[in-house]
């Protein structure tokens, strides 16, 4: 009985979830009868396994709302918004009688005699009105919806407006995505895939295995590396790959689509339309990216809190709507993808945006910052004290938010996950906050360093670069080449890239209390804490490991300056640092905003902005550059270690071999060891051999002088030096000749027209930006079309679109038709970059709207497209 | 429950007479004889190599690596307020576990598990000094020594320290 008790509950929990979001659609689209047979089908369970197990309450209850749907079913009643009410109220009933039941093992005591009168009384056909008003007065627990009957018929209720679907494409990629998913529910039958339910707790102990089975890997793999040529090198290479399979297989089943954090969203934006009288649409996008169900129950309040937020104060009442020009429905977009390692979740709406004169107000009032502080502080940088304790600028603190326990509270619980949140304000155009967090908590990379003796992870996630640096005792005799730490009344700084960045020593941090090293360089982990930059001085930097993130002892939880424990290949244990605590501590990102924000993730980028290149230098004096963001990493391995396959040289790199090119055509064999510029996309990786690394500069990459030699992009005035300018699509078919094909995406073209490239993957992207400057074109790139549409709707104009295909969530054909339906790009010329060339694909282009088809990689199709497409007067 | 299993055979044999026995690991720090209830050790280690925790209370000494767990190592004499042991010693520890947690005591030395009577138990004298009777719940009278019992959970309630 316990059992089948337990079992209901969980599917009658995940069903009620379901139909709170089934309802809202059906009130949108009365006439849906998938959604409508959906429901039907759902209550209808309910009632009949409560009949089963014994549960009368629950059973009469369900009965009432069933009597109600059925009519809605058969077309006896429509689905209004007060018979939609009615039987939320019912389903709000049943969830109190559920919860009674999950706590106590019976049906908690009630009387729903009211309730079921009023379901009642609206299956037998009498006018909502009535039973509206019958229903609030007897039915204690109705919620909010129900308590005002009469203003809420006064004006239209909300989400009956028509859905605006043509002048939304994204809405109308949401709906496609909530009628497939009903469609799907439609077809569950007892062929569908086959599922076992299993508890979280065998999979949390399957995790923790798996934890202790890498960590027991990383230990022998460090034991084998000490032995030459032992007969468990082959066995402990399977055993290693095997390991990784099995850890990925385990964190997929932890895995979940975010959208069943999203579950409670519509309802909540219903409710809280009726009690604002606003008209807000919820538009959620990416509902089946998946992360880990740890992370995804602790973002859940968070989240719950910012939609709230914006539908509360962001968005304005219709009135206010219409008298500025927008459409009288407000929308509240969710927006959730991958990006590298991290889940990207955007919350946006579409009202009046963060009254930033009113935020300004309020800090000087609070005493957050002073007059003059404030006067030298960007908008952004005062928008962001919302993120503060204790603020909020609800004019009236209203039932929904405007307590001044808000954002400070979200913020902190997504820091606490190793999260960041950012906020983009357009003012009167609405704002987004975004949110990164980590895929999994459960297994980082972290870069080992040392301070003072001791060793110390951090996360790979906030770790920007790394400098080695001078201190300032031994300026005399350091090279000039190398940073020198200063110090401003006794605190270090440094001097990077012309912006000063602070500086803490770890050592004097974490009071280990070692001045050992004084007298050797130092190495500063530049970490990126939200938008602030910050040096963290270190001895000795070891390598990147991947780590189990263990938590502190209870009684060591008040050293906010650890964010876990971890034990290392060797066994040895470490503690791991907490780059945000860190910033705690030292007061960086208290008050005001370091001047050395960065690009938050979807900012777009110009390519006449600062672009931060690697310059190198191979088989020659002159120096060479690539920008940074294609560089996956850079090693430098021992000259043994590369091989020879198939004639070309090859190396092992993280369990795979990588081949390597030599950017010189000749190798220097006598040097020890061999500097490598690793390339990486997807699962793929190349090495490019060069003689030597020379440093990090950003600066503006304006390519002057095209290439003549294949393989650079051109020439290009960095720090003051003519340097070369890598092609990196040309060394890449170098090393995989089909890297282009296999991955597809890329172009090239000129003379100053502004050009759009829409491109998922953030490496092609980077690649396209200097092909199409050298070109000549002004390139702004968007990382989905999602983010280019919301250029369009920002006003950003262009002269041509260059896209990708395949992209997830909107894919590029989408992005075509978008884009031709309406708005100021429907004219400009498309080109659409493709792995695939047959008629048949072009052919599904050009009638999504593309202008041109241009193969992926073939840079001088591309800029002859573009300039073709810039001459000629474009008929869409 | 099972004491009569962790009997030692030269503990003296009851002769018939009501009196329970209790069985403790015994341990010495600073030359006293210490024990603790042998139900609540989960290990015993010897010498470990500890990493240190930067602006920890004192009391902890770092954590260890106990077969893939990691273990917060606590210092018994400076929990007790002791003198540092004498340089080059070799420590042993105590592995107990506390609301699912691992600790580890470090003592100088952990000798024998020894089952005592019931009868020689007595609370503490009044006269000891407040950081040993802070952690000890009383004190069995043995031929020729005494034994403190120490009070592990006590011990391990570090977090008003902080």
């Amino acid at each position: 009985m316990d059992d089948l008790l337990a079992d209901f509950l969980t599917e009658t929990n995940e069903s009620l979830a379901e139909l709170d979001v089934a309802l809202v659609t059906l009130e949108r689209t009365p006439d849906d009868a998938d959604t409508l047979s959906l429901i039907f089908r759902m209550v209808h369970t309910i009632k009949g396994t409560c009949g089963f197990l014994g549960l009368p309450r629950l059973e009469r209850v369900a009965h009432a709302g069933e009597n109600v749907l059925g009519k809605v079913r058969d077309r006896t009643l429509a689905a209004t918004p007060d018979i939609v009410s009615v039987v939320l109220t019912g389903l709000d009933r049943i969830k109190a009688i559920v919860a009674g039941l999950a706590a106590t093992g019976t049906e908690p005591a009630g009387d729903d005699s009211e309730l079921i009168a009023a379901l009642n009384a609206t299956a037998a056909g009498n006018p909502p009105v009535r039973k509206i008003a019958a229903a609030p007065a007897p039915v204690a627990a109705a919620p909010a919806t129900m308590q005002a009957p009469a203003s809420v018929l006064a004006p239209t209720p909300a989400p009956v407006a028509a859905p605006p679907v043509a002048a939304a494409p994204a809405e109308a990629s949401a709906m496609m995505e909530s009628a497939a998913a009903a469609e799907t529910a439609t077809g569950t039958g007892p062929n569908t895939v086959q599922t076992i339910r299993v508890t979280v707790d065998v999979l949390e102990d399957l995790m923790t295995l798996v934890s202790e089975l890498v960590l027991t890997r990383n230990q022998l793999l460090q034991l084998a590396r000490t032995q030459e040529n032992s007969g468990f090198t082959v066995p402990l290479q399977r055993l290693s790959h095997i390991t990784s399979d099995l850890q990925e297989g385990v964190m997929k089943t932890r895995m979940q689509p975010i959208g069943n954090a999203w579950n409670k969203l519509p309802r909540i934006v219903r409710d809280l339309a009726r009690d604002m009288e606003k008209k807000i649409e919820l538009v959620m996008i990416g509902a089946d990216t998946e992360l880990d169900r740890q992370v995804l129950e602790l973002i859940k309040d968070p989240l719950t809190h910012m939609v709230r937020n914006s539908g509360d104060h962001g968005l304005e009442t219709p009135a206010e709507r219409r008298a500025a020009g927008k459409p009288e429905t407000g929308r509240v977009t969710l927006n959730a993808y991958h990006e590298g390692g991290h889940i990207i979740i955007e919350i946006g709406d579409d009202g009046r945006g963060l009254p930033v004169d009113r935020i300004r107000a309020k800090a000087l009032a609070n005493g957050l910052a002073t007059e003059a502080e404030l006067a030298s502080m960007t908008d952004a940088q005062i928008t962001r004290f919302i993120f503060r304790a204790g603020f909020s600028t609800a004019a009236k603190v209203t039932a929904v938010s405007g307590r001044g326990v808000g954002m400070d509270v979200v913020k902190t619980n997504i820091e606490k996950i190793g999260g960041t949140v950012d906020l983009k304000n357009m003012p009167g155009q609405g704002s987004t906050f975004i949110i990164k967090i980590p895929l999994t908590l459960a297994i980082v990379s972290a870069l080992i360093v040392e301070a003072g003796g001791e060793r110390f992870a951090i996360p790979q996630i906030s770790v920007v670069e790394l400098v080695r640096a001078q201190r300032e005792a031994d300026r005399k005799a350091g090279q000039s080449s190398d940073s020198v730490i200063e110090r401003i009344n006794g605190t270090p700084v440094l001097r990077l890239r012309d912006r000063l960045l602070p500086l803490v020593s770890l050592n004097a941090l974490l009071a280990l209390g070692s001045a050992s090293s004084e007298d050797s360089g130092a190495y500063i982990v530049v970490a990126q804490v939200g938008v602030n930059m910050l040096g963290i001085i270190v001895d000795r930097v070891f390598d990147t490991e991947e780590i189990v993130v263990k938590p502190v002892a209870p009684i060591l939880r008040h050293v906010t300056m650890f964010s876990g424990n971890t034990i290392l290949g060797d066994g040895s244990v470490i503690m791991i640092l907490d780059p945000n605590g860190i910033a705690r501590a030292t007061g960086v990102g208290a008050g005001t905003e370091s001047k050395m924000a960065r690009h938050g993730p979807t900012e777009t980028i110009r390519s006449g902005e600062r672009t931060a290149m690697l310059l190198f230098r191979a088989g020659g004096e002159q120096n060479m550059a690539v920008p940074l963001g294609l560089v996956a990493r850079l090693e430098d391995i021992p000259r043994e270690k590369i091989e020879v396959s198939c004639g070309s040289p090859v190396t092992q790199y993280r369990g795979k071999l990588m081949p390597l090119v030599s950017l010189s055509g000749n190798v220097d064999e006598s040097k020890p060891r061999q500097p490598l510029l690793v390339f990486t996309d997807r699962d793929r990786s190349m090495g490019l051999m060069v003689d030597e690394i020379i440093d990090v500069v950003e600066d503006r990459l304006n390519i002057e002088l095209s290439a003549a030699r294949p393989g650079m992009l051109g020439t290009a005035v960095i720090a003051g030096n003519a340097t070369d300018v890598l092609d990196t699509g040309y060394w890449l078919m170098q090393a995989w000749q089909d890297w282009f094909r296999f991955n597809p995406k890329n172009a090239t073209a000129g003379s100053a027209r502004r050009v759009l490239v829409v491109e998922d993957s953030a490496f092609f992207r980077q690649l396209l930006m200097p092909t199409l400057g050298a070109a000549g074109f002004q390139v702004t790139a968007a990382a989905s079309a999602a983010e280019a549409l919301r250029l369009r709707d920002g006003g950003a104009m262009f002269d041509a679109i260059v896209s990708d295909i395949e992209m997830p969530d909107m894919d590029g054909l989408q992005f075509a038709e978008a884009v031709r339906a309406g708005g100021s790009w429907a004219s400009l010329p498309m080109i659409a970059l493709t792995a695939h060339s047959e008629p048949r694909d072009i052919e599904a282009g050009r009638d999504a709207g593309f202008t041109d088809y241009v193969v992926k990689f073939q840079r001088e199709a591309l800029v002859s497209s573009l300039q073709q497409c810039l001459s000629e007067p474009v008929t869409a | 429950m099972t004491t009569d299993v962790l009997e030692r055979p030269d503990a003296t044999a009851s002769d018939g007479t009501t009196d329970e026995e209790q069985v403790f690991v015994t341990l010495t720090v600073a030359d006293q004889l210490c024990g603790v209830p042998v139900l609540g050790v989960r290990d015993i280690l010897g010498e470990q190599s500890i990493t240190r925790i930067p602006l920890a209370p004192p009391e902890i000494a770092g954590s260890l690596n106990l077969r893939g767990r990691i273990v917060t190592a606590i210092d018994l004499r400076r929990r007790l307020s002791l003198p540092p042991p004498p340089a080059g010693q070799k420590r042993m520890s105590v592995v107990a576990e506390q609301a699912g947690e691992l600790y580890a005591l470090l003592v100088d030395q952990v000798s024998e598990v020894m089952s005592v009577k019931s009868s020689a138990y007595e609370r503490n004298p009044p006269t000891i000094e407040p950081a040993w009777a802070a952690f000890s719940s009383g004190v069995y009278r043995l031929e020729g020594r005494l034994l403190v019992v120490l009070d592990v959970g006590k011990l391990l309630a570090l977090s008003d320290v902080g």
